[in-house]
């Protein structure tokens, strides 16, 4: 229940600031077709925490920025080396061990790895993540596990 | 005046980036280019609402950021499932 | 203030667009499709960030703003899942990275070491 309330809200919200315009013709209608749409989902099973995990909207508002920060630091090195002139790409395959609980944590991992310029994960496998890097040191860098105890914790490890 | 030199950037890379789709060699670096200019073109078409002062092109765009993931996972999908087989065992 | 703001949105939007033109750069400059990934990866980060920031600056408190901060919540939710699709689809099709350092042992996640030949 909590998860469709939240589900109805976030599209409903999304509808208002896409839709600009405040006559009670349409907001109703945006009413009515999100609630439909959570229906239709609800009949899917999507709509779960797996689908969207509100309750860690507390903790995100210290990890975004620290992803952020990780992005641009990463992002910089990664623009270095493409612009020095004997590109000093050192191409690494390297095998992680993820220590998240559960199916969300592990998302966020391989996402987070994902997303920071420089490392790609490539698959995932039960808690082992197999990721490309651009540099050894960058192989390194991740297999120290800095990234990882911080998801951890964002996570919350509660089940 | 600002948003012209940052869409002109923005053409630069599309470009630069269409070029990497017609040299390949491999689909998978026609799929990341194909991705590439997904995204560039989310950004340009921002740019375009700003330089001509109609907010209405966030909405293509916002449309745009999500028919990019759809394409790229559909046509990966596709190659995928159109893996050369096995050729079919002759019936007995 | 206000060119104070001004100043601030050319610089981002200079550095978006260096960013994008760097990225691309990169993808024609990397060896292999696996490297050329992360070349990508600051398009889609740092370029489309920075830009979007500049825009967001010019934009002020409006609903231009909300849709500004939608698009870049988006376009950063859905490239880390293109990008690891794109790449286990690569690795899965037997495409091989070059690689300088193999740290696998041979073992890659998802696969069994009789089909990694």
């Amino acid at each position: 229940m909590l998860y469709f309330t939240s589900a109805v809200v976030i599209i409903y919200v999304f509808w208002l600031v896409l839709s600009g315009h405040y006559t009670p013709l349409l907001l109703a209608i945006g009413a009515v077709s999100s609630l439909l749409v959570v229906a239709l989902g609800t009949r899917m099973a999507v709509i779960d925490r797996e689908g969207h995990p509100i309750d860690l909207l507390g903790r995100a508002v210290w990890f975004w920025p620290w992803l952020l920060l990780e992005i641009i630091r990463s992002g910089l090195s990664v623009s270095k080396i493409i612009l020095s002139p004997s590109l000093p790409i050192s191409p690494t395959l390297i095998n992680v061990q993820a220590t998240q609980k559960s199916a969300v944590g592990l998302v966020t991992y391989a996402n987070s790895i994902t997303l920071t310029p420089g490392t790609v994960s490539v698959e995932v496998e039960g808690s082992e993540i197999t990721v490309h890097a651009i540099t050894h040191a960058g192989a390194q860098d991740l297999a120290g596990g800095g990234m990882d105890r911080t998801v951890t914790r964002f996570e919350g490890a509660k089940e | 005046m600002m948003f012209a030199v940052a869409m002109i950037a923005v053409l630069v890379s599309l470009a630069l980036a269409l070029s990497r789709a017609l040299l390949g060699p491999t689909m998978f670096d026609r799929v990341l280019a194909g991705n590439v200019i997904g995204t560039l073109s989310v950004v340009a078409l921002a740019l375009i609402g700003f330089v001509t002062g109609r907010p209405d092109f966030l909405d293509i765009a916002i449309l745009y950021t999500l028919l990019n993931l759809v394409g790229t996972i559909a046509v990966l999908r596709y190659f995928k499932l159109s893996q050369p087989v096995a050729p079919p065992v002759p019936k007995k | 203030m206000e060119a104070a703001l001004d100043i601030l949105s050319w610089l981002l939007l200079v550095a978006g667009g260096l960013f994008c033109v760097i990225g691309t750069i990169g993808m024609l400059r990397m060896p292999d499709m696996f490297t050329r990934l992360h070349a990508a990866s600051i398009i889609d980060t740092l370029g489309m960030g920075f830009l979007i920031l500049g825009m967001l600056l010019q934009a002020g408190f409006t609903f231009v703003a909300a849709k500004l901060i939608i698009l870049a919540a988006l376009v950063l939710l859905t490239t880390p899942v293109a990008t690891h699709a794109l790449a286990q689809a690569a690795l899965h099709a037997g495409i091989r990275p070059k690689l300088s350092y193999d740290e696998t042992g041979g073992h890659i996640a998802g696969e069994d070491a009789s089909s990694n030949s």
